[in-house]
C-alpha cells in the first residue's frame, strides 16, 4: 500500500516544530548550506570544475523537475542561463502559488521558511546570484511576514548579506506581495509585475528569462516547491535524489487533493509510486469519496490541466523491464502520478493538484465556474485570451440560466481552438483546455442541457402562440 | 518592394514565401534603428506579400499582442547524430511545418512581428491554415467591436474595416451580448477615447511611454473589460498626444480637432511641410474644396520619422481665416498686379543705392528669399530677418520657431545672429539715409521700427494676414500660405525639401516668388525661368551650398536632400 514519503513536508506539522531558526538549525537546517560552501573545485580532464558547476551537475543529475507545473527540468534551465552577459544573474522564487486547487507552497513558506530560504541560497551560489526575490501571491500577506521574518533571522545567523558563513558570498532576498492576479504566476508576467509594471507576459522570444529577464539580465525563476528540493539533492546528491521516484519522474511532489474526498488535504510522495486511485482512495491519502457519492471525474493537475471522466482507460507507449516499447492499457485510477504518464494520457500533473469531481456534481456548472476563473484572470494582453476567455464564460453562463442550445458544444469546442497555441503564454492553453476537455468527455451532458432548454423554449412559446 | 540585396552586399538569408524562393538580409533595423533580425514580416514584405497587423509598428516597441500576423510557417529539421539536416526522398531538405507540441495534428503560428527568418524557413503567408488563424483573430477582435462604421468617423482609414474586408469571414459566431465601455472619453485636451473600439493593442502606450517620454496612458481593468485610461485625474496633455490618433489603427482614438468634420475619403492628400519651426516635419495637408481640415505627419526617417508635434499640426487655422489680406494695394487707388508692380518696379530701378531696406522673413521660401537676395545685390540694399524663439523639447520641436533660418542664412538674407542688423536699419531710418523699406512677412512695429518711423519712408509690403506694418504699407502685395503654393524650405540640419499646392489663395493674393520674379526681372533683368522648378534649379547653379550638394527640384523627391552646413 502506497503512502506518503516525506522530504520537504518532514518536519511540517510534526508536534512542536515551529518555523524559526533555531528549531530550523535543530533538525539540521542549514547544514546542507555550510556543505555546499566547502565544496572545492575539481581538476578534471577538460580543466577546472567550479564548486558552482559541481553543484548544477548535481541538480541536473538529479533529474528534478520544475515542481510549478510545466514540469521542465530544473538543471536544464539553469543550464540555459546566459553566464557571460556581464550583467547581474537573478533569481526569483515564484511563490504566487494560484493555480486553483494548489495549495502545497503556502505549507512550505508557513510551516518551514526557513528550508525554502536554505535551498534559495544553495541555488544562487550555484548560479552565482547575488540578489533573489520571492515573489509572493498577495493572497498570502500572513507568509510574506513569516518569510521576511524568516529572512531577517537568516541575516542575524549569519546566512544572508555579506560574506555568507565567511566565504566570498554575498546574497540578499527580498519578498516582493503581488495584487492578487494569477497571471503573474507566469515568470514573465511576474518578472514585469516585480519591475513594477503590469503584469503582461512577455513574448518569447526574444524574452527567455534566462537571457532576458528582470531588468534584461539573465533570471532564473524556480517555484518554491523546486528551490526547497534542491535543499534536499545536494543534502543526499544528485544520484540518491534519483533513485527517488521512477525514472525521468525523480524524487518527491506535493499533491494537493481537494474536492469531494473524505480527506482532502497535502500528501508528498515519491513521483509515480502512487496512483491516481492511491490518492484518491488509499487509506494514506483521500480515503475515498463522501459516502453514497460516485466518482465523475478527476481534474488531475490544477484547474488548467484536462479533465478525466471516470471509467476512462488509455493506451499509452510505455517501456517494459527489459526496455523494449510496448503498448500497454492502463485505467484511470491505475494512472501513476508522476509527470510524464499523465502527459500520455492527455492531461498532466501541473501544479500536482487532484480536483475529485463526485456525481453531485453539474459538470456544466462546474465547467462554467472554471471558466469564469479564466475569464476574470486573464490579463487581456492579447487578442485570442483576452476575448476568448470572456466568450466562453458568457456562452457557459447563457448555458447555466436555462438558454442552453444543442450546438452550444461545438460552439464551445470553437472558441477554445481559436486560443490554444496562439497566444502569448501558457494562459491560452490555461483557459482552453477545460473547455475542450469538458465537452469532449461530458458531451452527453452539454447536449442534454441543450435539448432540455431549447425544449422548454419551444413549448413555452407554443404556450404563448409565438412562432 | 522587392530590394535586391545581392547588389547591396549585404549578408542575406534564403527563405521562402508562399512558395517562392527569396533571399532577405540578414538584419534589420528595429524601431531604434538597431540591426536585428530580419523577422516573418518582414521578410514578406521583401516579397511583396503585407502580412495584416495591429500591435506593430516599425518604430515602436515589439509587444506581439494583437495576434493578426500570425502566419504558418514551416522549419528545416534539426540535424541528426551525423549532423545532416533530414531530407526526403529526392535529397532535397525536409520542411516540418509547425505543430502544436501537444496535438501535433493542430498547425501553430509564429507572430511574424518577433519571430526572427532562419536559413530554410518556409513561410506560408497565404496557406489555408494563416487564413484560418487571421480569421479567427479577427473574429475575436470584432466580437465586442461596435459594429457601426457608418458612423464611425474612423472609417475609410480604419485597419480592422480594411482587414475585415481582406482576411475576415462574413460571419460572426458570436452570440453573447458585449461589453461595454465608457464612450467619448476626454483623455485630454485634443484626444477623445471610444473605449469600445479599442482593440488595445497599445500603440498609444508605448508611444506616449518610449518615444515620448511621458507615462500617462496605461490600461485599467482585466481581461476583456481592459481599458486604455489616464491616472485618475490626470489628462493625457503632452505636445505629441494626436501621433496616437494616427497610429491608432480603429476609431478608438479620435483628434477633438478633426473628429466628425469630414469624411477621410473626401480629403485630397497633398505633401506640405510644417512650418511651426525649423525641423521641417514632412506633413501631409488633408484639404477638401479649397477648404483645410488636418495635417498628419509625413513619414520622412531622416527628419520626423512619423510624427510630428500638435502644436505644429493645430497650426493651420489662420490659412483660411476670413480675414486674410486678399487686395493688393498700389499707388493712387491702384488694384491691379501689372500696374503696382510696374510702379514697385520703377520706385525700386530709380533708387539710390544704399537707399533701400529689405527686412525679410525666414518662413519665406529658399525661392523667395532668393529672388530677395539678388533684388538686394542689384540695389545696393541691407538685409536681415527677425528672430523667433520659443521652447525646444527633446523630440522635434526646435527652438527656432522661423521655418526656413537655415535658408536665409544660406542664401545671405540674414547672418548667423537673425535680427542684428534691424537696429542699425533702425537708425537709417531716423537718419533719413534709407528711404525705402520693403518688408516680408514681419510685423515690424514690433520689433523696434514703430509706425512713425514708417511714415519716414516708402513701404513696399507683403503679408498675408492684416497687421500695423501692412496698414502702413505704400505698396501692399498680398502673399499666400505655404498650403496655397509651392516651394523650399531648408530645416535645421541643413536639409532642403519642397512642399506642394493644395489650396487656392484668396482674392487677389499672388504666390510671393511670381510677384517677385516679375520685380527682380523688371529692375534686374534676371529672365531664365518660368515655373518654381527653373527657379529652384536655377537657384541650385549659383548657390554654394545648393551647387555642392547638385540639387535640383526632381532630385529633391518627397523627402528633400542634404546640404552641408
Amino acid at each position: 500500500m502506497p503512502s506518503e514519503y516525506k522530504l520537504v513536508l518532514k518536519h511540517v506539522d510534526q508536534a512542536g516544530y515551529s518555523n524559526d531558526i533555531k528549531c530550523y538549525q535543530k533538525h539540521g537546517g542549514y547544514k546542507t548550506m555550510k556543505k555546499v560552501f566547502k565544496l572545492k573545485a575539481k581538476k578534471t580532464k577538460d580543466g577546472v570544475t567550479t564548486p558552482q558547476e559541481i553543484i548544477r551537475k548535481e541538480v541536473l543529475v538529479s533529474g528534478l523537475r520544475g515542481r510549478g507545473g510545466a514540469g521542465f527540468s530544473a538543471g536544464m534551465k539553469w543550464s540555459f542561463v546566459d553566464r557571460k552577459s556581464g550583467k547581474p544573474i537573478y533569481l526569483i522564487c515564484n511563490a504566487d502559488e494560484s493555480e486553483p486547487g494548489t495549495f502545497k507552497d503556502r505549507q512550505v513558506m508557513y510551516k518551514d521558511p526557513h528550508q525554502l530560504i536554505e535551498g534559495m541560497v544553495i541555488s544562487c551560489y550555484a548560479n552565482d546570484v547575488n540578489l533573489a526575490y520571492i515573489y509572493i501571491r498577495g493572497e498570502f500577506p500572513e507568509g510574506a511576514k513569516i518569510l521576511n521574518r524568516a529572512i531577517a533571522e537568516a541575516h542575524k545567523a549569519g546566512y544572508l548579506g555579506k560574506g555568507i558563513c565567511g566565504t566570498k558570498f554575498n546574497l540578499d532576498i527580498h519578498v516582493h506581495r503581488g495584487a492578487g492576479a494569477y497571471i503573474c504566476g507566469e515568470e514573465t508576467g511576474l518578472i514585469e509585475s516585480l519591475e513594477g509594471k503590469r503584469p503582461y507576459p512577455r513574448i518569447k522570444p526574444p524574452y527567455f528569462p534566462a537571457v532576458l529577464g528582470l531588468y534584461m539580465c539573465p533570471t532564473i525563476v524556480n517555484n518554491v516547491e523546486t528551490l526547497c528540493n534542491v535543499r534536499h539533492v545536494m543534502e543526499i546528491g544528485g544520484t540518491a535524489y534519483s533513485e527517488l521516484g521512477t525514472p525521468g519522474n525523480t524524487g518527491t511532489r506535493i499533491v494537493s487533493l481537494s474536492g469531494q474526498v473524505k480527506r482532502p488535504g497535502y500528501y508528498e510522495i515519491e513521483v509515480g509510486k502512487a496512483t491516481l486511485g492511491d490518492l484518491i482512495f488509499g487509506k494514506n491519502f483521500g480515503q475515498g469519496l463522501l459516502d453514497g457519492r460516485k466518482l465523475q471525474a478527476i481534474i488531475p493537475g490544477g484547474s488548467s490541466s484536462k479533465v478525466f471522466r471516470e471509467g476512462e482507460s488509455f493506451k499509452i507507449k510505455t517501456k517494459d523491464k527489459a526496455g523494449k516499447e510496448i503498448e500497454k492499457k492502463i485505467d484511470l485510477l491505475d494512472i501513476p502520478y508522476d509527470f510524464d504518464t499523465l502527459m500520455k494520457c492527455g492531461s498532466m500533473s501541473g501544479s500536482s493538484a487532484i480536483i475529485v469531481i463526485d456525481d453531485s456534481v453539474d459538470i456544466v456548472e462546474a465547467l462554467g465556474n472554471l471558466s469564469d476563473f479564466y475569464a476574470h484572470e486573464s490579463c487581456g494582453q492579447c487578442t485570442p485570451c483576452r476575448e476568448g476567455s470572456l466568450w466562453m464564460s458568457k456562452a457557459l453562463k447563457r448555458m447555466r440560466s436555462g438558454q442552453a442550445r444543442k450546438e452550444d458544444a461545438d460552439y464551445l469546442k470553437n472558441i477554445a481552438h481559436k486560443i490554444q497555441g496562439r497566444t502569448i503564454c501558457a494562459f491560452g492553453e490555461a483557459c482552453a483546455w477545460p473547455v475542450l476537455s469538458f465537452v469532449d468527455k461530458f458531451r452527453d451532458k452539454f447536449d442534454e442541457r441543450g435539448a432540455e432548454d431549447e425544449a422548454r423554449l419551444a413549448e413555452s412559446q407554443m404556450k404563448e402562440g409565438v412562432n | 518592394m522587392g530590394v535586391n540585396v545581392k547588389e547591396q552586399n549585404v549578408e542575406t538569408v534564403a527563405v521562402k514565401v508562399d512558395g517562392r524562393s527569396i533571399e532577405v538580409p540578414r538584419t534589420t533595423p528595429n524601431w531604434e534603428g538597431k540591426p536585428e533580425p530580419t523577422t516573418v514580416l518582414q521578410a514578406c514584405k521583401h516579397a511583396g506579400i503585407e502580412i495584416p497587423h495591429y500591435c506593430y509598428h516599425p518604430k515602436l516597441p515589439v509587444v506581439g499582442n494583437c495576434r493578426m500576423c500570425l502566419v504558418h510557417v514551416g522549419m528545416p529539421g534539426r540535424p541528426g547524430p551525423d549532423g545532416k539536416q533530414p531530407t526526403n526522398e529526392d535529397g532535397t531538405t525536409k520542411i516540418f511545418p509547425m505543430q502544436l507540441p501537444y496535438e501535433p495534428q493542430t498547425p501553430r503560428g509564429v507572430i511574424g512581428c518577433a519571430t526572427a527568418i532562419m536559413p530554410g524557413m518556409e513561410i506560408y503567408a497565404s496557406s489555408p491554415e494563416t487564413k484560418e488563424m487571421r480569421e479567427s483573430v479577427l473574429e475575436s477582435l470584432l466580437i465586442n467591436h461596435p459594429l457601426d462604421c457608418s458612423i464611425c468617423d474612423q472609417a475609410g482609414e480604419c485597419k480592422l474595416q480594411e482587414y475585415s474586408y481582406d482576411h475576415g469571414q462574413a460571419e460572426s459566431g458570436f452570440e453573447e451580448f458585449k461589453v461595454h465601455k465608457p464612450k467619448a472619453v476626454d483623455l485630454g485636451p485634443r484626444i477623445t477615447l471610444d473605449a469600445e473600439r479599442c482593440i488595445l493593442c497599445t500603440r498609444c502606450i508605448r508611444f506616449t511611454k518610449d518615444v515620448v517620454g511621458d507615462d500617462s496612458l496605461g490600461i485599467v481593468n482585466r481581461g476583456g473589460y481592459n481599458t486604455i485610461a489616464t491616472f485618475p485625474g490626470e489628462s493625457f496633455n503632452n505636445n505629441y498626444t494626436l501621433n496616437t490618433v494616427d497610429i491608432c489603427p480603429v476609431g478608438a482614438l479620435t483628434s477633438d480637432d478633426f473628429r466628425f468634420q469630414m469624411r477621410v475619403w473626401f480629403l485630397k492628400e497633398t505633401k506640405s511641410l510644417c512650418t511651426d519651426c525649423g525641423s521641417g516635419c514632412n506633413v501631409t495637408i488633408g484639404s477638401r474644396e479649397n477648404k483645410m481640415y488636418r495635417y498628419e505627419p509625413r513619414q520622412n526617417d531622416a527628419v520626423n520619422g512619423h510624427w510630428m508635434c500638435d502644436s505644429g499640426r493645430l497650426n493651420y487655422k489662420w490659412i483660411g481665416r476670413e480675414d486674410r489680406l486678399s487686395s493688393l494695394k498700389g499707388l493712387e487707388g491702384k488694384t491691379t498686379w501689372p500696374t503696382v508692380l510696374k510702379d514697385v518696379s520703377d520706385h525700386l530701378a530709380n533708387a539710390d543705392k544704399g537707399s533701400v531696406a529689405i527686412i525679410a522673413s525666414a518662413r519665406q521660401t529658399n525661392e523667395e528669399l532668393h529672388l530677395l537676395t539678388k533684388l538686394a545685390k542689384h540695389i545696393d540694399a541691407v538685409t536681415d530677418s527677425v528672430p523667433r524663439k520659443g521652447k525646444a523639447d527633446n523630440l522635434l520641436m526646435i527652438e527656432d520657431r522661423n521655418t526656413n533660418t537655415t535658408g536665409a542664412q544660406i542664401l545671405g538674407i540674414t547672418g548667423k545672429r537673425v535680427g542684428s542688423k534691424l537696429s542699425s536699419i533702425k537708425k537709417g531710418i531716423e537718419s533719413g539715409e534709407l528711404k525705402t523699406l520693403i518688408v516680408f512677412g514681419e510685423d515690424v512695429t514690433k520689433h523696434g521700427i514703430d509706425t512713425k518711423l514708417l511714415k519716414k519712408v516708402t513701404l513696399i509690403v507683403s503679408d498675408i494676414l492684416h497687421n500695423e506694418t501692412t496698414k502702413a504699407a505704400d505698396f501692399l502685395l498680398p502673399g499666400c500660405a505655404h498650403a496655397e503654393k509651392r516651394g523650399t524650405f531648408t530645416n535645421v540640419k541643413g536639409r532642403v525639401q519642397k512642399f506642394m499646392k493644395a489650396l487656392e489663395p484668396p482674392g487677389d493674393a499672388l504666390p510671393e516668388w511670381e510677384f517677385l520674379h516679375e520685380i527682380v526681372h523688371n529692375v534686374v533683368g534676371l529672365e531664365d525661368f518660368k515655373t518654381i522648378e527653373g527657379l529652384f534649379n536655377q537657384m541650385a547653379g549659383e548657390v554654394k551650398a545648393f551647387k555642392d550638394a547638385q540639387l535640383s527640384w526632381a532630385k529633391l523627391g518627397d523627402h528633400g536632400l542634404d546640404v552641408e552646413l
